[in-house]
């Protein structure tokens, strides 16, 4: 019994130790956008200070916030929304109706993420211009559909695998044709894996910095050009780049706080198997 | 059927007094202060011009340079403005890719920007970028520390002085290095500072048929040389001290000595930033063997891209944000010391200036002795003082500030570093087709 306590004080322990030192450096962000740039950089590091809005106003006062935001918004949301469209499909004819090659079409799927992307920049470059996509939020969420699409997939495979094959055939002997089959008996019943899987879905696309740096230049602009715009090799800036790091992760963070149940349900779900 | 054609006859005449009304142009522009100070200022561009509303992208040095490349080499015009360096001007130039500025307005005064930076930005004797600021290198040191180690600076400091000098400032039990220098691989970080020390003790990066010169006697001199100076008299850790990281030692009191970029002058000058803002004494970067190519020259410029579908509303604002009015202007809002400095000879004979900014005349001098097209006491095929205008130098510049910065931190030897870096830089040479045998 007692050892027992033991055990799980230092499990305690441990998983707080391994958080503090995860979160430590959101919190130190956070911490250095209400200080001033000189306190800043100053060595040793001041914990107590007065804090101040400044880096806030400046930022603001520089950049459009609420317009990178709101894109931030539509292309991560959009391109989730996309995503499923085409992931809920595919993922459920993988499940139900494998064939020989399934598991090598999933494979080849995910290996489409090995590549870097900045190997297929200039094509994709291309095609941007050519089509009248650069610089537009529907190019940019076209591109975060694709980037996510193999994860979305193979998420949503995993947890279609787990619904039992008899209810689906249930539904068809009471007369349910394909479509009714999926919107009414598979995504209420794999609804919080879905969930989990859009709520990756955007925090991927909101955090995803190469494409939105090289398509966009302003009108289509997320929140990580607007971080951008504050890193600078001359000069100090670094409680202004907090601040702006602090204003484009607080959306994303709520999120993921509001919704870490779901969260740690949908990514741990194929582990325990 | 009357009023169906009527709606996208309406829509069109819309759409063209809107577009009348102001034309909106994208400017591209490096995160740096005197940038910012620019984009600060957009209203009173828009103020004095309309008909003309400005877009601004701006980004680290490298994401831009990234992006720009990208942009420019696939004609994809997303861009009005571009702020691009004498590196790329010439480069873009030659491929085409930047529109020619040569009906500037009258008024403008193209005869009053300094001719070392005017024939950095020029290709074939035309201009193809306007200079928003410019900056050369040289020394800066701690004059209270001189005096106490009773050192007298002369006027053209040696680096054979410089290293006797920093022996007796380096005291690093009370937190003070003899000298900072960069040493952060990159071919626009290490490189560049040593590409400088190179080219006074004699080297150049490649002789007169395209060959490296990198294991040349000159360049082994120069690299040992430095090395040896910064394992004695250096801070700790100098492989990852490029400028920003040197400008903070310096400014918080921990370097003697810092050879660097000119325009480093007014931050240190200020003391809301800088600890030894009363302390700063200035001086022309060193030399060893000859004078030339002894410290760099570097403009960061506003350039029209070929691609861009507004250029006349381009050419208005990039002639506005490099004139001597934009000066003025700066210079009134914001103070003299943030004047974008090393373009214009008007700005260093501003009386305003000058007592602003008492490094002025060592800056002003610093410039107009660079030389890009004579940077070696031999002759070399390149232009540029710390750089080879060739779009290959990057990489070379980078693979050799690596491997130098690999002798630094005591990974291999200088001979090494440097054999090494000969042979990747005539490999790639090579590849690019400069030369067969």
């Amino acid at each position: 019994m007692h050892s027992s306590i033991t055990k799980k004080l230092a499990i305690t322990l441990l998983a707080w130790a391994i958080a503090l030192v995860v979160f430590f450096p959101i919190f130190w962000m956070i911490l250095t956008g209400f200080k001033t740039e000189g306190e800043a950089v100053a060595t040793p590091p001041s914990l107590f200070f007065e804090p101040t809005l400044s880096g806030y106003h400046e930022v603001m006062a520089r950049a459009d916030y609420v317009k990178f935001a709101i894109n931030s918004v539509v292309v991560s949301l959009g391109s989730t929304l996309l995503a499923l469209l085409i992931a809920v499909p595919a993922a459920y004819s993988m499940a139900f109706l494998p064939t020989p090659r399934t598991r090598g079409t999933l494979l080849w799927m995910l290996s489409t993420k090995m590549l870097p992307p900045v190997g297929v920049l200039m094509p994709i470059y291309l095609l941007f211009r050519d089509l009248g996509l650069l610089d537009s939020l529907s190019g940019l969420i076209v591109i975060y559909m694709l980037m996510n699409l193999p994860i979305v997939v193979w998420m949503l495979y995993t947890f279609f695998k787990d619904v039992p094959k008899d209810i689906l055939e249930a539904g068809r002997m009471d007369g349910a044709g394909t479509l009714q089959e999926v919107l009414y008996l598979l995504v209420p019943l794999t609804l919080p894996g879905i969930a989990s899987t859009g709520l990756l879905s955007v925090i991927l696309s909101w955090n995803e910095a190469f494409w939105s740096l090289n398509l966009t230049t302003s009108s289509a602009a997320p929140l990580t050009a607007f971080i951008a715009s504050f890193s600078s090799p001359e000069g100090l800036f670094w409680a202004k780049l907090s601040a702006a790091s602090t204003m484009a992760i607080a959306p994303i963070l709520i999120l993921g706080w509001m919704t870490q149940k779901q969260m740690v349900r949908g990514l741990t779900f194929g582990a325990v198997k | 059927m009357r009023s169906i054609s009527l709606i996208p006859a309406a829509g069109v005449a819309l759409l063209t007094s809107l577009a009348a009304h102001a034309e909106t142009i994208t400017v591209a522009t490096v995160n740096n202060n005197d940038m910012i100070i620019m984009q600060g200022l957009t209203d009173e561009f828009e103020k004095a011009h309309p008909d003309i509303k400005l877009d601004w992208v701006v980004l680290e040095e490298n994401v831009l340079r990234q992006r720009l490349t990208t942009d420019i080499a696939t004609n994809g015009g997303q861009f009005d403005v571009m702020t691009i360096g004498t590196y790329e001007v010439p480069i873009w130039a030659r491929q085409g890719w930047l529109t020619a500025l040569d009906d500037l307005p009258k008024d403008y005064d193209e005869n009053d920007l300094l001719k070392p930076i005017r024939d950095g930005l020029s290709q074939k004797g035309k201009l193809y970028a306007l200079p928003f600021y410019g900056e050369s290198s040289m020394m800066y040191y701690r004059k209270d520390l001189f005096e106490k180690a009773g050192i007298q600076m002369t006027e053209q400091p040696t680096w054979k002085e410089v290293r006797g000098w920093a022996d007796k400032l380096n005291d690093p039990d009370n937190g003070v290095y003899g000298i900072c220098l960069r040493g952060k691989p990159g071919w626009g970080e290490n490189m560049a500072f040593l590409s400088t020390l190179v080219n006074t003790y004699g080297g150049r990066w490649f002789d007169e048929k395209w060959h490296p010169e990198i294991d040349s006697p000159a360049w082994k001199e120069a690299v040992s040389f430095y090395v040896d100076m910064m394992k004695h008299d250096g801070p700790p850790g100098a492989t990852s001290n490029g400028f920003n990281e040197n400008q903070a030692l310096f400014s918080s009191g921990k370097c003697g000595i810092w050879v660097d970029a000119t325009s480093a002058a007014g931050r240190l000058y200020d003391p809301s930033e800088s600890k030894v803002a009363d302390k700063l004494g200035f001086a022309p970067a060193p030399v060893a063997e000859t004078p030339k190519g002894s410290h760099w020259l570097w403009s960061w410029a506003l350039a029209i891209p070929q691609s861009s579908q507004s250029k006349d509303a381009a050419k208005t604002f990039i002639t506005w944000a490099t004139s001597k009015g934009y000066v003025d202007l700066v210079g009134e809002k914001k103070g003299w010391t943030s004047v974008p400095p090393g373009t214009r000879k008007s700005t260093y004979d501003n009386p305003k200036y000058q007592q602003a900014a008492p490094f002025a005349s060592f800056v002003l001098k610093a410039i107009e002795t660079a030389d890009p097209t004579d940077p070696s006491a031999k002759p070399v095929p390149y232009t540029g003082v710390q750089y080879a205008d060739i779009p290959e130098f990057q990489a070379i510049g980078t693979q050799v500030g690596q491997m130098i910065a690999a002798a630094l931190a005591g990974q291999q030897t200088v001979d090494q570093a440097l054999s090494n870096a000969q042979r990747s830089a005539d490999r790639t040479m090579r590849q690019a087709g400069y030369y067969k045998d």
